[in-house]
């Protein structure tokens, strides 16, 4: 990101802990965790699709609750942890290159729960978060934990029994 | 041989003529009989790990060296003059890189006499200059420093009044703002002596809403000048189209602009080609010379970018007392805003789906002070089906027929419009298992009693609709297919895949047709200089255009294999065959898989190339489908909530069930929320959008989608249409959906719906003037069939104005 002196003066030194990972970002008071992480850190996974707290496709974990990162100021989150789509799967050390899905990400493949899969980052953090809280909701728990979660393609059937496998797979797993 | 062919082919209603040139040979059709082990399954997306761990690229997420965020200042008035622009206060903050106005930048011709730039500006939110800077919200800031000098004019935002005498003129040179001049008049048969002659004449009017896209992903570009090569991404449904669009607005060779769209958030018809903020991206990077990024917001994606046509439409329709349907007339009026590109066709649906020997259409499409109207999924049909089937319902009731019933009895064996034979049509089988599943036969619906007694405001009732759209695709589309030297596969077409599983249909065509593994195959898209042409994905064309491009690169593909195979094996080609990337002798012992095969030949590349055949003029091609809705309303709040919806389509051979499952239950979230929900809010005296975001235009959440859904297809492979099978399904299922909720609501409570969205205080009105009409003003309502002119038949008083 190149810097221009005057416009800077105004930025302050932020340290985020994103995926278990420190940075320190120079942001302005205005920029929201959504800009820090996805200009700043290069983390896109978090989708801005209305900057305004109406749609969800920026969710990501603050703390251990899920949270709008386009209504979140960077500079209100330091030192607290977050954690976004990026930090999801790890690496898998018996399949070179490939990563180890969450069981989220796997049963949103297996479920085929979306079509564009640009609210699908949101859509995988706002069920991680509620699993957390509840590991054996019910249907109208899930979708009470996706409502603030738009999916304009109409995916939301497969989203429920992603959420609802995911609960299953992770029960049987853990 | 190389043949040059003619074939006409229809997009979203419209028929055009199409070249193409046929060097190779066509595949035989994959009919019922072909036994195909990969076509058919449920594949997951051959994509997926990118898109559910948020390592997809969209056109958003691309960063580059140095780039530049940009936005662009917009009208505030309806209808006003530009009387002078001052940038220079927003090019002395530091931070920005480039501003761009009609002042400093060479005029470029846009729509009918008007400029990028223009100096009239005709809608809220049209453009008037654009700033690049190192951050979005340095360029925020440098807008509110342009300062803009207005004369406001008179402005028109009422398609009810646009084409009146008074109405301002939204351009000099159209003074009763109908676009081309004149409504687009279509009859058939001999209409008025059809509804003297009837036992019954049912009409009403219908009024629809201006529906936004709201695609998640917003329009914009990314914009990078390497010499005098320019590379764009864009959110777009045509890569090819956004690099005609730009090579001509630039005077650049084609060989010059590169398109790239690897993921795309959404476009349900919005993102046709290259926007003003596609051209306005490649000028900012030019003048700061560094790359650009220029997505819209919210609220500008509402405005700007497109939006299905609010439309009013006089419907009447003549019936004998045997329920034979004798014509249908419908007057409608569009409202698409400054920049319409035509009518969409609202008379599709009358024109088409019943058979009908009297038939007479009007549609009017109206220029207004507003942003431009676009296609949006089965653009036309989606309006004009709402008030067909609401009045296909009022006609069933006055000939005291089963609403399904009804429709069976008028069921067109032939293309009414055309007169031609359907290359197939499964739309019986459609009813027939879409009644099966919802319980049709077996639903109380006579008597619409409350649910139960603790609840005394619910009522449920039953609904049904039909669907028509075409489907087909057609030329020009192509495929070149490379095989590598491990023996795995690159399918390389320039379409696009929009979220609705291209990539991994056309992976499972490929495989299948080359008697690959589905895993030795991998499709490349969205790249005009790697890819060969496609058509833009719209209109259900992408499978049928590009499914039979990739099944002939795929035989060619195969051919050459075993040609080879035959020469390294020392056995004749047609004693081999290659399934499952292996290839066997039939009878004998010979064996060798293509990665063997391939390892032995020095980087060979085995190259094959397909492109679409052309159609068959002697049949019609559509897509059929039926909805049917249970509905729970509370006649105390006027809330309805969808309990089920049953979508059953045809649309050829399904090579995806799971794929195209989801795009069933797309389409009917879509529809149903074009039913109930959605509705761009103007205010006609200021001339300006109420409701240009996500809280105030309302989609439907997870907590608004019906209870249940049930997509099925009728699996039929339709080998007139295409060598695969296939037709599109993209559009299909949000046809019959707002139609089906409204006549089930009809079926509840017992009053018919003339209006969408059916939000609840639209409900509570019906209801009140149902119960109370001696209270209620009843407006009056335009007579489409005058009643002096029918003679002593009964009429229908149904109708809302």
């Amino acid at each position: 990101m190149p810097n221009n002196p005057e416009a800077n003066h105004s930025r302050r030194p932020v340290t985020l802990i994103v995926n278990d990972e420190q940075h320190t970002v120079y942001v302005e008071p205005r920029r929201t965790l959504l800009d820090a992480l996805r200009e700043d850190l290069g983390l896109t996974g978090a989708k801005k699709v209305c900057d305004l707290g109406q749609c969800g496709a920026c969710t990501v974990i603050k703390g251990d609750r899920a949270v709008y990162s386009c209504l979140t100021l960077a500079v209100e989150c330091a030192g607290q942890p977050i954690q976004t789509i990026e930090g999801l799967a790890e690496a898998d050390p018996n399949a070179g290159s490939q990563l180890r899905l969450h069981a989220i990400q796997q049963a949103f493949i297996e479920c085929d729960a979306y079509q564009c899969g640009y609210c699908t980052p949101g859509q995988i953090m706002a069920i991680k978060a509620l699993l957390e809280h509840n590991p054996s909701p019910t249907l109208d728990e899930v979708k009470l934990g996706v409502s603030g979660n738009l999916c304009r393609c109409g995916a939301y059937p497969n989203i429920f029994r992603a959420a609802l496998r995911a609960a299953e797979m992770l029960r049987i797993g853990g | 041989m190389v043949k040059v062919l003619k074939t006409k082919i229809e997009v979203e209603g419209r028929v055009h003529e199409e070249v193409v040139v046929i060097d190779g040979e066509l595949p035989a059709p994959w009919d019922s009989k072909a036994e195909l082990t990969i076509v058919g399954q449920p594949v997951p997306r051959v994509d997926g790990a990118e898109r559910v761990t948020g390592q997809a690229r969209y056109t958003s997420d691309i960063q580059l060296p140095g780039l530049l965020h940009a936005r662009i200042l917009r009208s505030p008035h309806p209808h006003a003059r530009v009387k002078s622009v001052d940038i220079s206060a927003a090019e002395a903050l530091p931070g920005v890189r480039a501003v761009i106005c009609h002042t400093n930048t060479a005029p470029i011709k846009w729509y009918r006499s008007s400029f990028l730039f223009d100096s009239t500006l005709r809608h809220v939110g049209d453009e008037i200059a654009a700033v690049a800077a190192d951050s979005l919200e340095i360029a925020s800031d440098a807008l509110r420093l342009i300062k803009v000098e207005y004369e406001v004019l008179p402005h028109i935002t009422d398609e009810q009044q646009a084409n009146d005498e008074a109405a301002p003129p939204v351009w000099v040179d159209e003074p009763r703002n109908v676009i081309g001049g004149e409504p687009d008049i279509y009859k058939r048969g001999d209409v008025d002596k059809a509804f003297k002659d009837a036992d019954f004449v049912v009409q009403a009017t219908f009024r629809t809403p201006t529906a936004l896209h709201n695609c998640l992903e917003t329009h914009g570009s990314v914009a990078q000048w390497e010499g005098d090569n320019l590379t764009i991404w864009d959110s777009t449904q045509h890569i090819f189209g956004v690099r005609q669009r730009v090579a001509e607005k630039l005077g650049l060779a084609l060989n010059k602009v590169r398109v790239i769209k690897h993921y795309m958030g959404g476009g349900f018809g919005s993102k046709g080609g290259a926007g003003k903020y596609t051209v306005i991206a490649a000028l900012l990077a030019r003048k700061a010379g560094r790359p650009v990024k220029l997505m819209l917001n919210r609220t500008e994606e509402n405005l700007v970018t497109g939006n299905r046509d609010s439309t009013v439409q006089h419907i009447a329709g003549a019936v004998n007392k045997d329920g034979t349907l004798l014509a249908l007339k419908l007057v409608g009026y569009a409202n698409s805003g400054a920049y319409g590109g035509g009518g969409m066709p609202i008379a599709g649906p009358v024109q088409e789906m019943y058979r009908c020997a009297n038939v007479y259409t009007e549609s009017w499409s109206l220029y207004t002070n507003l942003g431009r109207h676009s296609a949006f999924r089965a653009p036309g049909f989606v309006e004009g089906n709402f008030a067909l089937e609401s009045l296909m319902d009022m006609m069933a009731e006055k000939v005291k027929l089963d609403p399904l019933d009804f429709r069976k009895k008028n069921y067109a064996e032939r293309d009414p419009k055309a007169n031609l034979p359907y290359s197939s049509k499964g739309l019986r089988q459609a009813y027939e298992r879409g009644a099966e599943i919802i319980g049709w036969h077996s639903r109380a619906w006579a008597d619409r009693p409350a649910v139960d007694a603790t609840h005394p405001d619910l009522r449920r009732g039953f609904g049904m609709a039909s669907q028509i759209w075409g489907g087909g695709g057609g030329p020009p589309a192509h495929a070149i297919i490379k095989v590598n030297a491990d023996g795995t596969a690159d399918v390389i077409t320039g379409t696009q895949d929009i979220g609705t599983g291209t990539k991994t249909v056309l992976s499972q065509v490929a495989a299948e047709a080359m008697g690959f593994r589905l895993e030795d195959v991998r499709v490349h898209v969205g790249d005009t200089s790697l890819g060969v042409y496609a058509p833009l994905s719209a209109g259900s064309m992408t499978v049928p255009s590009m499914s039979p491009a990739v099944q002939m690169a795929a035989l060619d593909v195969h051919k050459q294999i075993l040609a080879i195979a035959a020469e390294v094996l020392g056995a004749r080609a047609s004693s081999l065959e290659l399934k499952g990337s292996v290839i066997t002798q039939r009878k004998g012992k010979k064996r060798i898989t293509v990665k063997e095969l391939m390892h032995g030949l020095s980087n060979y590349m085995v190259v094959g190339r397909g492109v679409r055949g052309p159609n068959d003029n002697s049949y019609a091609v559509n897509t059929f489908g039926c909805q049917f809705a249970e509905v729970e309303v509370d006649t105390a709040t006027g809330q309805v909530r969808v309990l089920r919806l049953v979508a059953v389509h045809e649309s050829g051979r399904v090579i995806n069930p799971m794929t195209i499952t989801s795009q069933l239950y797309g389409g009917v979230t879509q529809g149903m929320g074009y039913g109930l929900m959605e509705h761009r809010v103007v205010d006609h005296r200021s001339g300006i959008v109420l409701n240009p975001n996500l809280t105030d235009y309302k989609i439907p959440t997870a907590l608004d989608v019906p209870l249940e859904i049930v997509g099925e297809m009728i699996d039929l492979p339709d080998t007139i249409a295409t060598t695969t099978g296939a037709k599109g399904v993209g559009e299909p299922p949000i046809v019959p959906t707002a139609p089906a909720i409204a006549n089930a609501i009809y079926d509840a409570c017992g009053v018919r719906m003339f209006q969408a969205p059916i939000s609840p205080d639209v409900l509570l009105d019906a209801l009140l003037r149902r119960d109370q009409p001696t209270l209620v003003e009843q407006p009056a309502r335009r007579e489409l069939v005058p009643v002096s002119q029918l003679s002593d038949h009964e009429q229908e008083k149904g109708g809302d104005i």
